[in-house]
């Protein structure tokens, strides 16, 4: 059973999904959901614990020993990545069932928990998997799936940032192809290992370099990097709050791992960022993600199009860490990877709370909320102070890394930039909490309670997680730098 | 080899690039997914190429026969047929639900509605 970890991993969600729409009662769909989303957790944890003790697992699918069969390969970086979608689906299982009862109609509640299951196993397959195909595989069954979920959202707009995603994702996805068609081209294997290995023997041929444009690029639209972002607002605006919350703490961080394994393991340092300029494309791009989607943030009036402009800023952190290519900065990004899945996830929950209430995430209906609904307005500000880089937050340490890797690179002009732009942070979020604690509630405001605990006990495990681990960071920051050494190859 | 090459892949990026265009530069929505399918044909051509080999057949173990092409590029491009044929599935029935919602499926015309609401 033990050894079998890997490939439960992904089987259990596939089961799951086709179960959830044939129980098609919805409690019990949502049960099967539960189910595999816990287990999904309690694999992801022991495959972790299997990693720090006895280093890398190589599990070979159906038996066929790599590089011809399909061998799921876990180290450092993607057991980490692993246990953070997990983490994050096993958290926002239980609130979904109240919060989908309030949104959805109760005929397509299934076919939520369907969509959903299918999501997840997607996303883990993408995380787990040593194969290059079988990532685009994995890739397109999670985009296929959120495009379903998004378009579920109420508003008719919501069909709309559905269509444009899936036009857009599957470009991305295309592109992915192409890279990976011309990868196998020149070296005749799919498994990334292998393929790591003949790429470093050989000089940059030209259909090589084709390859790592196409791939990049590809790769960039799925994480939304500035310029390539037009996508997320939308989806993340109009989708139903908890896939908001879902797709936004893990989507764009699967996204961002898959850049990761190909720049440092499937290229190398030296190609990725010696003979192709990389580093200096991402750091200008990260720097304008970091700038313009914050300041696009401040003038926001829909609080879910803003914390999705956020979103994309702080991607920029996690890109900017990825252009610095040493330790810090490669920690930092893996770092934030898993502390803005917990802020995200955690002030998407929050405003899911407040639209289950009061049916409007609209900043001019927030008057007075923090004292009509205190728990989920405290939980919404934490998370922000999270985002900004408070100290005793989990944003701190992610930028503390950051700033260290910035200075080691030598560029101290990239360590200001960042200081610089956590203070936009700070405007947008300051905008939110003005209104909601200063300004009295209209006199004509309905009596409201707090958000039913099935719905605030998720949001405050996340926010709560996200204190805890802005203090005790042995977990975080332990795992991250040995994901970096991974990565970068040094040290192990 | 010829200086203008295997003449496939001139066909290959022909087609990118004309269904890349469409998808950018027209409003209709079906068209778009015409477009994007014609982007995603261009990639299995590209793929059945280069597992092509001059003068080789199928992979099947036969007398008097040396030379096979490398079949595991037509097998990935099944399973990219598949995706393909999913996503224009899923694409073709939002628009029936967006045609349902706006009474358009013109990328203008929905935006113009979006923008009054």
């Amino acid at each position: 059973m033990i050894e079998h970890l890997p490939a439960l991993q992904v089987v259990i969600p596939l089961i799951c999904a086709p179960l959830c729409m044939l129980v098609r009662y919805r409690d019990w769909s949502w049960i099967v959901a539960l189910f595999g989303s816990w287990a999904c957790l309690v694999i992801s944890w022991l495959l972790l614990q299997q990693v720090m003790d006895a280093g890398v697992i190589s599990y070979h699918m159906g038996n066929w020993a790599p590089p011809l069969g399909i061998e799921y390969r876990i180290d450092f970086v993607n057991a980490f990545v692993l246990l953070i979608v997990s983490a994050i689906g096993a958290v926002v299982t239980p609130y979904a069932r109240e919060s989908v009862r309030a949104e959805f109609g109760t005929n397509r509640i299934y076919m939520f928990y369907t969509a959903y299951m299918l999501c997840l196993c997607g996303l883990l397959g993408v995380t787990i998997t040593g194969d290059a195909f079988n990532l685009f595989v994995f890739l397109e069954i999670s985009s296929l799936s959120s495009y379903v979920l998004i378009a579920m959202g109420k508003d008719r707009r919501a069909l709309t940032a559905s269509y444009q995603y899936l036009v857009l994702g599957t470009i991305g996805a295309t592109f992915i192809v192409i890279g990976i068609g011309l990868l196998y081209a020149e070296t005749g294997t799919l498994n990334m290992a292998d393929l790591a290995k003949r790429l470093a023997d050989e000089p940059v041929s030209r259909t090589v370099g084709a390859a790592f444009g196409f791939l990049v690029v590809g790769i960039s639209l799925k994480l939304a990097l500035f310029p390539l972002h037009l996508w997320l607002p939308n989806a993340y605006t109009y989708a139903p709050s908890v896939v908001s919350a879902f797709l936004a703490a893990t989507a764009t961080k699967v996204a961002v791992y898959v850049l990761l394994r190909f720049l440092f393991t499937i290229f190398n340092v030296k190609l990725s960022f010696g003979v192709m300029p990389l580093d200096t494309i991402l750091l200008v791009l990260a720097v304008i993600a970091m700038f313009a989607a914050s300041a696009v943030a401040i003038f926001q009036t829909n609080l879910k199009r803003m914390l999705a402009y956020s979103s994309i800023a702080q991607i920029g952190y996690m890109v900017l860490g990825i252009s610095f290519a040493n330790i810090n900065g490669l920690a930092s990004g893996i770092i934030h990877l898993f502390n803005h899945a917990l802020i995200k996830g955690g002030m998407f929950l929050a405003l899911g709370c407040i639209f289950y209430r009061i049916a409007s995430v609209n900043i001019n209906d927030m008057a007075g909320m923090g004292r009509r609904m205190p728990w989920t307005m405290g939980a919404f500000v934490i998370g922000g102070l999270g985002l900004i880089g408070v100290p005793l937050t989990v944003g701190f340490i992610s930028k503390w890394y950051l700033v260290l890797g910035a200075l080691e690179r030598g560029w101290w002009f990239a360590a200001a930039l960042v200081l610089l732009s956590s203070l936009l942070a700070v405007v947008y979020i300051w905008r939110v909490v003005e209104v909601a604690y200063l300004k009295p509630a209209p006199d004509d405001a309905p009596n409201i309670e707090d958000a039913p605990p099935a719905m605030l006990i998720p949001t405050w495990i996340l926010i709560g997680a996200s204190v805890y681990y802005g203090i005790n960071t042995d977990l975080t920051v332990g795992v991250a730098k040995q994901a970096a050494q991974q990565l970068l190859g040094v040290g192990l | 080899m010829t200086a203008v090459g295997l003449y496939n892949y001139w066909i290959v990026i022909f087609l990118m690039m004309a269904g890349f265009y469409i998808v950018i530069a027209h409003d209709n929505l079906v068209k778009k997914i015409v477009g994007l399918n014609v982007f995603q044909a261009s990639v299995f051509l590209l793929y059945i190429t280069f597992g092509k080999i001059d003068g080789g057949t199928a992979p099947i173990i036969a007398d008097g026969i040396t030379i096979y092409s490398n079949p595991l590029p037509h097998v990935l491009i099944l399973t990219a047929i598949v995706v393909g044929v999913a996503t224009t599935a899923l694409g073709l029935a939002l628009i029936v639900r967006i045609n349902e919602a706006y009474g358009t499926i013109e990328e203008d015309e929905i935006n113009a509605q979006d923008g009054e609401s």
